[in-house]
């Protein structure tokens, strides 16, 4: 069985972000990238599954720049056995790269795609069920948790309301949320194999794929500001304010 | 211009967010559309003429879709959106599984958690977990967006009276199945439309403590929610998350106890009203956010709120 795992270059999740100077978009010349903690919960998801014997190759994916090789070959350090860049140094929405998915998906035939339910940049939540309209595949959307049996997915989601589980004929599209596993770091011989491990290259033209972009980005500003607090001293002041001052109880 | 406006219900109510992606529709235009999709839901139909601002309600009622399934319900609604200039959903997990699959359909490219119209094709949206404010303007012909509940009024559910009209479209794609759910009960009122919050954090060290914040919550009548560390460490269940990939959350009062105010947690609730942070390590971030702190042990400050309120 093979596993698809799509991986995307983000900020790290550490990192607060601020508008260019000219609110034109968001400054990130210089920030620290990262694999977005979703995909790597993904790929934790993928590998666990050839160790329990359910699949038998795992291949990542990324759309991105040329960079965004460090994070496939961060993919191939935790275990995954080859990698795919699509290489673009355009920003490609969540239309576009499920394109690019789908070109991949009818190249690789994967039984199984794990993706991350979000980007932790651009928030969208969008890509997976992408993927799905355009694959025809049935979609588990933030997994908790896995089983792949007998030709179909057992897949728990979270959901506004507790848990609810659904079951999956495969191929199938599960995206993680981030109770589904905790991603194991990458040892060192690990990420030395990894260099080796095959990565190849291709892009969207090759793929045949339309990228245009559909919505612009006119803008960006900081949220508005919440006004300095203070301190209070004890249980009684802070009762005496919201009471008194703030109204709320 | 006319727009659809997907429900959300559990085929026996219609769900509150519901009335918030109104809003966002009313103030794009006037006729609105209400798709109520389910199985022997005719009594949220109901519920969703009478709301105000809805001129009509499209009744899809169909085994295919009693669970909601994104696989059947996502083709219904790209089928329909043709005759409409917009389509919104509450930015719900529901509405999140479920419409980006149907924009995908339509080869539109979907705009998520919109907090406010600018007009017809702009509207703003955070992004970077609300580290910025993104202002995206769509090209489609068909704009497909999901709302941000905390960002628009519900709008009122008695006093209007649209019509309701029968819909017989039938798509069972048959590749998925409900299993099952496990859904939360609780008196309490629900996380996203409390007016008082009171969260809890890794600080409250166990499950027992939870308690605690439950007793001061039924005093003031409030939601109880927590931060990531708080659920991953199993102290409570996984719906009570608020934060960038939790529950967003915008209360008249918001009651941090015992969390430290990742960027990642004040995603989810610095639209507040007012927000208490109650932390012993006066460094911590929430401060920060914070209308009024209280640098103090929780485990002193909770019990004596509770017996002075
Ligand atoms: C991709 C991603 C998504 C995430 N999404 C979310 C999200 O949606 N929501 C979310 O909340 N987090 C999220 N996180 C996690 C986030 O980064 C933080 O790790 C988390 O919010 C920390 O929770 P906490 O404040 O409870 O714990 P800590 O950071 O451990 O803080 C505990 C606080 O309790 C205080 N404390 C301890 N004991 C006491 C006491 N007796 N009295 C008073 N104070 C006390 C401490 O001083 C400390 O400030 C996400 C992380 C990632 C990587
Ligand atoms: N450029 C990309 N390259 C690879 N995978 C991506 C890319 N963009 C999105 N994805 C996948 O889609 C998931 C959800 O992203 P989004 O819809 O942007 O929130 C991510 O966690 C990835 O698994």
């Amino acid at each position: 069985m093979k596993v698809l795992v799509a991986v995307k270059r983000v900020v790290d999740y550490n990192v607060k972000v601020r508008p260019k100077a000219d609110g034109s978009g968001v400054e990130l010349n210089n920030l620290k990238m990262s694999i977005n903690p979703f995909c790597e919960i993904a790929v934790e998801e993928a590998v666990r599954l050839k160790e329990n014997g359910v699949a038998t190759e795992i291949v990542a994916v990324s759309i991105g720049p040329q960079q965004a090789q460090e994070q496939i070959r961060t993919s191939l350090a935790l275990g995954a056995d080859r990698g795919v860049l699509i290489k673009t140094d355009q920003d490609l929405e969540p239309l576009a790269v499920a394109k690019c998915l789908k070109a991949i998906c009818d190249q690789e035939s994967p039984d199984i795609v794990l993706m991350g339910k979000q980007s932790i940049d651009g928030d969208n939540n969008q890509t997976g069920q992408m993927l799905g309209a355009l694959t025809g595949y049935p979609q588990g959307t933030f997994a908790s948790e896995l089983k792949v049996d007998g030709g179909k997915a057992t897949v728990t989601r979270e959901i506004d309301g507790g848990l609810q589980t659904v079951s999956l004929n495969l191929p199938a599209i599960v995206t993680t949320d981030l109770r589904l596993n905790e991603p194991r770091y990458a040892s060192l011989p690990n990420i030395m194999k990894a260099k080796k491990k095959p990565l190849d290259e291709t892009s969207p033209e090759e793929l045949g794929v339309d990228v245009a972009p559909r919505v612009e980005l006119l803008g960006v500003e900081l949220p508005a500001e919440r006004s300095a607090g203070i301190k209070v001293a004890n249980v009684d002041e802070l009762l005496d304010k919201l009471k008194n001052e703030a109204k709320v109880i | 211009m006319s727009i659809l406006v997907v429900a959300e219900h559990d085929n026996s109510h219609l769900k509150a967010a519901t009335l918030n992606a109104v809003t966002a529709a009313l103030d794009i235009d006037s006729e609105i559309t209400l798709l109520v999709a389910g199985s022997n839901c005719s009594e949220v139909a109901s519920e969703a003429a009478s709301v105000v601002g809805v001129g009509k309600v499209l009744l899809a009622d169909n085994p295919a879709y009693a669970d909601r399934l994104a696989e059947n319900l996502a083709p219904l609604i790209a089928e329909i959106a043709p005759g409409y200039s917009h389509v919104l959903a509450p930015a719900t997990t529901t509405g999140k599984n479920i419409l980006p699959r149907a924009a995908a359909l339509l080869d539109v490219q979907p705009i998520s958690d919109i907090v406010s119209v600018e007009s017809a094709d702009t509207f703003k949206r955070p992004i970077y977990a609300g580290n910025v404010i993104a202002t995206v303007k769509s090209a489609d012909p068909i704009k497909v967006l999901t709302v941000r509940t905390t960002a628009f009024d519900a709008a009122p559910t008695e006093g209007g009276s649209a019509s309701v009209e029968p819909l017989d479209i039938t798509h069972n794609a048959g590749n998925s199945a409900f299993v099952g759910e496990e859904l939360a009960v609780s008196e309490r009122p629900e996380l996203t439309s409390a007016t008082v919050v009171i969260s809890g954090g890794r600080g409250l060290a166990s499950s027992e403590n939870f308690q605690m914040l439950a007793k001061l919550a039924d005093k003031l009548g409030g939601a109880i929610g927590a931060s990531r560390a708080a659920v991953d460490a199993g102290f409570v269940p996984n719906d009570m998350q608020v934060g960038q990939t939790g529950k967003i959350v915008a209360p008249d009062l918001y009651i941090a106890v015992g969390i430290s105010g990742a960027i990642q947690h004040l995603a989810g609730m610095k639209d507040s009203k007012v927000i208490v942070a109650i932390n012993k390590d006066e460094e911590a971030p929430i401060f920060q956010v914070a209308d009024y702190g209280l640098v103090a042990d929780l485990f002193d400050v909770i019990p004596e709120m509770e017996q002075k309120l």
